[in-house]
Parts: structure tokens; sequence; C-alpha cells
């Protein structure tokens, strides 16, 4: 694959994809987990725009400890969040969103 | 040198986690408060002794270039500015008054222990956020403050403080992937993530840049609690724990957002007046929301959230006219707010511990038993809605003329308008709670032990100290 | 090139799936697919360790997280299972269409540009010991701050 601008647009388009997944699974979500799943699309689509970002201009090998920090900081995201939904399942027997909706904005 | 700030907190850190059981506690507690006491007084130091303007002056830490070897190990590239100190010095005011606030409100040892240290941990992160050379070392140590506040706000003894603290999890994880965004397309248009390289993205053509700072921007406003982004704010400081809601609104929410702000209206200074209107804007509307919604709260944690997200508005509005004076503004207000708020959380925790509760239905007539409590929640919120001789009268004034100054007299009009509006609230508060008859039926009601009165009348002396000490502080810059 | 656009392209039917699918488990062996495409890609690119980083975590560490919470809360999992088929068809229908719609239209947009020139630059070793340090600081943090968080909610009793 060749690097420069155009790779970047074609790219993008992938990572726009992955972001609208994340966003619709994010928002329409019932379940929880489904939530946090959504979230991690999220971060996966901005990881590949990193990358294609680097990529593209020619700079990978200093993008990549940025990529590989993400990676690090988003799974601990992911432990803390899952410990969150174990939490919130068994205080009210239930995994559904309708917990924290009860929040009001 | 500068990097003290981030090793010593650490070697506390694994000091308060390795001591042998039966020390453990009281050792815990005096170590970490004695760090944060000792940063608060190392930032002043340094403070005091640097001269000059608040512009990003060039790094006064000594820079130890990193290579092999023990004093290599040390070393960081580290970004210390007149700001970095502001932000550290008020990291560790706040975090000195939510120690021992927390751990009177936390019975269990073990769980104490976890506070202790993911205090210290969100120290770390605020000092880094101060420090950070670039924005993705920005955005890291953002997500160290982020992480640290996830869980201290799960441990909350109330109800709703783990769902309080997904929610908060999950939209902040959005606001990262804003930052993430921001920071992909500037390593497309720009190449590097310094600051400079975000002025230059911001001032010069290039839309692809521009998109990429309005993005990062948008992270920033959202992990801050900035209107449009502020809807986590209430639900998050709510449910948790009143000492780690102190925290959150003194230092921790801010230091996540309103300091990258920082970093990026003195980037915009050189440049891109469309965007710094459009940070005016965002200012102003947040002091307005803040100020409206405030007023129909009917539980005290929901309406000192509200007005915390109004006063992030002004540090915020004062940030982007660029001024001198509203720089001065913003930062004298950026510690002012971490002071004063701070303090009213650790009001609502003595009200808490007195009454069981902090809605305004179900406590009131509590002014005879707790004049502590009372009087300083007095100054303090005198001194959030603006009124002389109080610090956050001096911090509003700078903000109004700088408005004013730069042509936008509508929007200094408003934020007067909402300070009065402020001042309303909090005087209404304060009628229900101490003033009004107490229910005969209520048990009367008692101060708090010391570790609940000792913080908050210190942060009032600071408080006071900062109001009467303003003008010569503000002297100092103006010449 | 293309293969790259294929691989992608499996990468978003794989969410796509994931998003909809029925069960929590299904979803997490989307979300390890898609991990493994991702790092695919990041390979290709020549980002050879955040690659291997992605795999191992991402089609890894993650959907183990995922099953864990799955199991932890299976009685919780079976109230929703009657509603979940009505509910969800309703709210998701539309995204495979949006999905299509972005995709066709992107492949319009030619947008101009301007990217940074390339530099000489060090291997990933020498940069994050040298250049990020910092950042590594902060990661030894974030991860601690984790392990803390763990503690405390696994302490968490049904109240």
């Amino acid at each position: 694959m060749t690097g420069g601008g155009e790779s970047f647009l074609l790219l993008a388009v992938f990572v726009i994809l992955l972001v609208i997944e994340g966003l619709y699974c994010l928002i329409l979500s019932i379940n929880l987990l489904r939530v946090l799943l959504g979230l991690e699309l999220l971060t996966k689509g901005v990881t590949l725009a990193i990358a294609a970002a680097g990529f593209a201009s020619g700079r990978i090998a200093s993008v990549q400890p940025l990529i590989i920090t993400v990676i690090i900081i988003e799974t601990v995201v992911v432990a803390v969040a899952s410990g969150l939904i174990v939490a919130i399942a068994r205080r009210h027997d239930s995994l559904s969103v309708r917990v924290t909706r009860k929040l009001k904005g | 040198m500068a990097y003290a700030f981030l090793i010593l907190p650490f070697f506390a850190l694994i000091l308060v986690n390795l001591m042998p059981r039966r020390l453990r506690a009281p050792i815990a507690f005096g170590l970490t408060l004695a760090l944060f006491l000792a940063q608060t007084a190392a930032a002043l130091v340094v403070l005091l002794s640097g001269v000059g303007g608040l512009a990003p002056a060039a790094a006064v830490a000594a820079p130890i270039s990193p290579g092999p070897g023990i004093e290599g190990l040390l070393g960081f590239h580290l970004h210390l500015d007149l700001w970095s100190l502001l932000a550290i010095l008020s990291a560790g005011v706040v975090g000195a008054g939510v120690l021992p606030v927390g751990w009177s409100t936390m019975q269990d040892e073990g769980r104490r222990l976890i506070f202790a240290s993911l205090l210290l941990i969100n120290l770390m992160g605020i000092n880094g956020v101060a420090l950070a050379t670039d924005l993705f070392s920005l955005y890291v140590f953002i997500e160290v403050v982020s992480v640290s506040t996830y869980i201290l706000i799960a441990m909350g003894g109330e109800g709703d403080a783990i769902e309080g603290a997904f929610k908060y999890l999950v939209l902040s994880g959005v606001a990262t992937v804003l930052l993430l965004a921001g920071i992909a397309l500037l390593i497309l248009s720009e190449g590097d993530l310094s600051f400079a390289s975000l002025a230059r993205a911001a001032g010069k053509g290039g839309g692809l840049g521009r998109l990429g700072v309005i993005l990062f921007a948008a992270g920033l406003l959202t992990k801050g609690g900035f209107v449009p982004f502020h809807w986590w704010v209430p639900d998050a400081y709510t449910g948790a724990p009143t000492a780690v809601s102190a925290l959150m609104a003194g230092i921790a929410t801010k230091a996540s957002g309103t300091f990258g702000i920082v970093r990026v209206a003195l980037a915009l200074s050189q440049g891109g007046g469309a965007m710094r209107e459009a940070l005016i804007g965002v200012g102003i509307l947040s002091i307005v929301v803040g100020a409206f919604a405030g007023l129909a709260q009917r539980d005290t944690k929901r309406m000192l959230a509200y007005s915390s997200v109004s006063q992030v508005g002004y540090i915020v509005a004062g940030l982007a006219a660029g001024n001198l004076l509203g720089l001065l503004g913003a930062a004298l207000h950026f510690f002012a707010h971490a002071v004063c708020t701070s303090q009213l959380f650790g009001n609502v925790a003595s009200v808490e511990r007195a009454t069981g509760s902090s809605g305004l239905d179900r406590t009131g007539g509590l002014g005879k038993g707790m004049p502590v409590t009372a009087g300083t929640s007095v100054l303090a919120s005198l001194s959030i809605a603006g009124l002389p001789p109080l610090s956050g009268f001096w911090s509003k004034l700078l903000v109004v003329i700088a408005l004013w100054q730069t042509g936008h007299q509508g929007y200094a009009v408003t934020a007067v308008v909402a300070s009065l509006l402020t001042l309303a609230y909090f005087i209404g508060w304060h009628r229900r709670t101490f003033w009004t008859k107490p229910d005969a039926a209520v048990r009367p009601a008692v101060e708090g032990g010391a570790a609940l009165l000792v913080p908050v009348i210190a942060l009032s002396v600071v408080n006071v100290g900062i109001g009467l000490g303003s003008p010569f502080i503000i002297g100092l810059f103006v010449r | 090139m293309a293969l790259t656009v294929v691989v992608l392209s499996v990468m978003v039917a794989a969410a796509l799936w994931s998003v909809v699918t029925l069960t929590m488990l299904r979803a997490a062996i989307g979300l390890a697919l898609v991990s493994v495409l991702l790092a695919v890609v990041l390979f290709t690119m020549g980002a050879t360790l955040a690659a291997v980083f992605e795999l191992s975590v991402g089609a890894g560490l993650i959907p183990v997280l995922f099953v864990s919470v799955v199991s932890l809360t299976r009685r919780q999992q079976q109230e929703e299972r009657p509603m979940v088929r009505r509910i969800y068809f309703r709210r998701f229908w539309p995204l495979p269409l949006v999905l299509l719609a972005a995709g066709i239209a992107l492949t319009f947009v030619h947008l101009p540009i301007a990217v940074a020139p390339p530099v000489q630059e060090g291997g990933p070793r020498a940069i994050f010991w040298v250049s990020r340090r910092l950042d590594l600081f902060g990661q030894v943090l974030i991860v601690v701050a984790g392990a803390l968080g763990i503690v405390v909610l696994f302490k968490e009793g049904p109240k």
C-alpha cells in the first residue's frame, strides 16, 4: 500500500463506517454490555484513524507508540467498565440501560 | 526538578501500599496529606519566585536529557510554565482538603487505603496534564485522571454511585474518541503534536488541521463539562461520594478539560479568530445554562454541579478573550473556583453527616447547631457569586472587563447577570438549609468532626486571603 | 491495496454482525474478529508491534473480559431474552442501510489533502524510552489505577 493523501481518504471511509456502527450501538443499546461494545468499536475506529494518519504522512514508526498506548489505555477502561457492569447487575438484578437512564440528565 | 511532582507522589503511592498492617492507616493518611501540602508549598514557592506575564514562558524546568543510567532514568521532557504551576498548586490545595473529608466518610480501612492510592494517582494525573509537552501526553494524563475518577466515583456510599460512574465512563469515553480523532487529523496535517503545531493548525488554512483542532477542543470541552456537553456532570457529581465530588469539581474535571482548553486557547492567541469567538460563546453558554439550571435544583450536590458548570464558563470566556486581563481573570478564577467549590462540597459532607441527606427538602434549620459550616459556606458562596472582597469577585471582575475590552459588551453584561442569578440560588440554599426553623422531629444538628471542619476552615482562609491579596497579585502583572 | 480494502470491508461487516447479533457471547466473538482484522491492517501499514498488541489485547484480553461479564451475570442476561429479539430488530434494522449509503457516498468524496512531509524515524523502542517516556509513566499509572479499580469493584457484594 502506498502512502499519501489518497490512501488516507480510503482508510477514512472505513473509519467513518466503524464510527457510525459504534455510535449507533452505543446510543441505541439496551444492554449495558452492548453499550460498552459500541464504545469499543468507536475506539477501534479512531485507532485505525491514527494509524491511517501516520501511514499517510509517512511517519508510521513514530505513530506506533501512540497506537500501543491507546490500546493499553482502552484495555484498562474496558476492564474497569466490565467491573462496573458486573457490580450494577448484581445490585439491580438487571443489565438494562434503564438503570442508568433513571439518573436524569 | 519539575519531575519531582511526578516522582514523589509515585513513591508515596508505593509506600502507602507497602506499609506493614498495623501502621498502615495513620501513615497512609499522614504521608498522603504531607505530600499534598508539600506540593502546594512547592508550587507556591516556585510561582512566587517566577516573574513575568502569563504567556507560556519557556520551560522553567531544568531539562534533564534522558540517557542511560540513574540520572537519565528520572528525566522526563516536561513543560513547566506559570499555568502548570497554577494547576499543580490548585491540585495540591484541593487534594489536601479532600483527603480528610473522604477519610472520614469512608469507614473501612481497606477502602481508605485504596481511596488514598487513587487520590495520589489522580494527583499525578493532574500534574502530568499540567506538565505535558504535547497533545498526546495531554491525552494520556487526562485519561489517568479520568480512570482514577471513575473508580473513585464508584466507591461512593450513595446508591447511584456505580451507575453514575458507568454513565460518566461512557460519556468520557466518547470524549476520548473525540480527542483521538483530533489527534489523528493533526498528525496528518501537521505531522507532530506539539502545542506549536496546534497553533499552526488553528491559524493558517488547511481544513483538516482546523477540523482536528475543533475535534480535539470538543473532546476537551466534554471532559471539562462545558455546555453543550455537560449532561454527565450532575449525575456524576451527585452519585459520587461527596469527597470525590469535591475532588472532581475542584480540580479533576477541571484539569481534564479546562487545562487542555488553556493550552488550546494559548495556541489560538496567535490566530484562529473564529475559533476564539466560538470558544467565548461556549464559555458564555456554560455560564448562563449553569446559572439557570442551578436555580431549579432541589438537591444541593446537583445545584453545586451546575454552579461548577457555570464557573468553568467564566474561566474559558476569560481565556478565549485573550488579553492580559482575561488570562489573569481566568487564572484567578481557576484557583478561586477550585478552592471555593471544594469547600462547599466539604460543607455538604458535613450536612450529610448531620442529617443523612443533601436534599433541600430534607435539611433545614441547621444554622444553630452548625455555625462553622454555615459561616464558611457563606464565604464560599459569596465568593463564587462574585462579591467583594472575596476571591471570586476579583476574578469575575477581570473576566467581565476583559470581555468588555475585547468588544463583547453583550457577553459582559450577561456574565454579570448570571452572577446575580448565582447569588440568588446560593442565598436560597442558605436560607433553606441554615436559617429556617428546625423541624422539631429532626434531631439537633451537630458539627462533624475535625476531619470535616479543618479542611473547610483552611479553604475558607485561603478564599478570603486570595480575595484580600488579589489587588496585590493583579498589580504584579499589570504594570 | 485491493487486499486491504477487502480486509477492511470484512472488518466493518464483522462489526455490524457483533452489533446486531442476539447474544453478547456472539458479540464478543465479533469484536475479536474485528480486532484480528484491524491487526492485519496495522501490519500491512507497517505498524508491526502495534499489530501484535492489538491482536493479543483485542482478540484476547477484551473478549475474555466480555465473556467473564456474561458468565458472571448469567441470571440477568436470562431476563433479557424475551424482549430482545423484537426490540433490537426494531432499533437496529436501519444500520446496514445507513452503512451502505455512507460507504457509497463517501467514495465520491474527493478532498485535496495537504499532508505533512515524512521524516526520518527511530525504532519504537527508542521512541518509547526516549521521547515518549512521560507517556510510559502515564500508562503505568493507568494500569495501577485499573488494578485498584478491579479490587474495589469485586468487593462490592449485592447490597
